[in-house]
């Protein structure tokens, strides 16, 4: 299952940057699929992304509310919102481990063999801070005299945004680079940190920044799709615990199975000798619940 | 055993984004997502 989630986010992320025709002159993709947000980090300015970013579309909405209300015309962000919602309902945090491009560019640099720190766990409270402050309260709270706000996010932390876009915008357009100040490196400071931080901890941005991360995760323990522990048939080996990307601690108690911070890897699942861990379906239409039960075989690690 | 808080959770997202839409808001997506908001990706 690990291949082929890989090769998942593989031909994601390709279809996540699939403007192959960038030219200087027009430096990005202003077709239809603009209207549509990417389930994944992934920058609307960057020249190849034919789709939007959530999170940009969600900082956008709340950065303007102010503004448009007072014109009279105001977009609440029920669209992104609405859409967002529908892919966390059916399956929760799993387009991080699935479809972000910037996920897989973490799994990538966690192969390089350099020798390896665990996660501070406290760490994990800046996603928060990065979805209530960056992502909704300062966007909306503080605004210019006409009511617009920033996209703080983008603007300060994301750095996404500064590898799809600011990095080939300046090399595409060298007259873009005159304009290149402390915040450009500032961002890239953010962006190198991230980079060599990826190295030696594992997702290290989606457990200390990601808002997107969080949002999804908030339905974990709501979705149709939802991980299931059983504690009778768990033999106490804790490789579920080592194994899992975001560190997740469900065998020892620490953390709900269903914890914010999975991603849906499924690794837990495939790995665990003792089939303690199944995969759980809501049926939609009947309101049951369905299990694909863990099992100690090997035909699930193909 | 019972489950339907999946099915309300995603009827109402359902609503959220055919309200969103019969409002015009993909289009002040795609506008934002158009445009290259310089300051917004750190240069500027």
């Amino acid at each position: 299952m690990e291949r082929f989630r890989h090769l998942v986010q593989i031909v994601s992320a390709f279809l996540a940057n699939c403007r192959l025709w960038i030219t200087p002159s027009n430096p990005i993709y202003k077709g239809p699929l603009k209207h549509i947000c990417f389930p994944g980090l992934n920058c609307y300015s960057c020249p190849a992304a034919p789709w939007a970013c959530p999170l940009g579309a969600l900082q956008n909405t709340f950065a303007t509310l102010k503004a448009g209300l007072a014109a009279g015309k105001a977009n609440i962000g029920l669209y992104v919102l609405g859409s967002l919602g529908m892919m966390a309902t059916l399956v929760g945090r799993m387009p991080c481990g699935w479809f972000c491009p910037f996920g897989l560019i973490q799994d990538l640099l966690f192969k390089i063999r350099v020798p390896k720190i665990d996660f501070w766990r406290p760490l994990s409270c800046g996603r928060y801070l990065s979805l209530v402050l960056l992502i909704f309260a300062l966007p909306l709270l503080i605004v210019d005299n006409s009511g617009f706000g920033q996209t703080w996010f983008c603007k300060y932390l994301c750095p996404a945004g500064t590898l799809e876009a600011g990095l080939p915008l300046l090399v595409m357009s060298p007259e873009l680079r005159s304009a290149v100040g402390m915040l450009f490196f500032s961002k890239l400071a953010i962006l190198s940190l991230f980079i060599i931080w990826s190295t030696v901890t594992i997702r290290p941005f989606c457990r200390a920044a990601c808002p997107l991360g969080l949002l999804f995760g908030i339905f974990n323990k709501v979705s149709w799709l939802r991980l299931k522990f059983n504690q009778r048939t768990c033999v106490d080996c804790h490789a579920c615990e080592l194994i899992c990307p975001t560190g997740v601690l469900f065998a020892t108690g620490k953390d709900d199975i269903n914890s914010t911070k999975c991603i849906r890897c499924f690794r837990c699942y495939v790995l665990c000798p003792g089939g303690a861990v199944s995969i759980e379906f809501s049926s939609i239409m009947k309101g049951d619940i369905q299990d694909l039960e863990g099992c100690n075989c090997n035909s699930k690690q193909g | 055993m019972k489950n339907h808080k999946p099915l309300f959770l995603f009827i109402f997202f359902c609503l959220l984004t055919v309200v969103g839409i019969a409002l015009g808001e993909p289009k002040d997506v795609f506008q934002k997502a158009i445009t290259i908001c310089l300051s917004c990706i750190g240069i500027g």
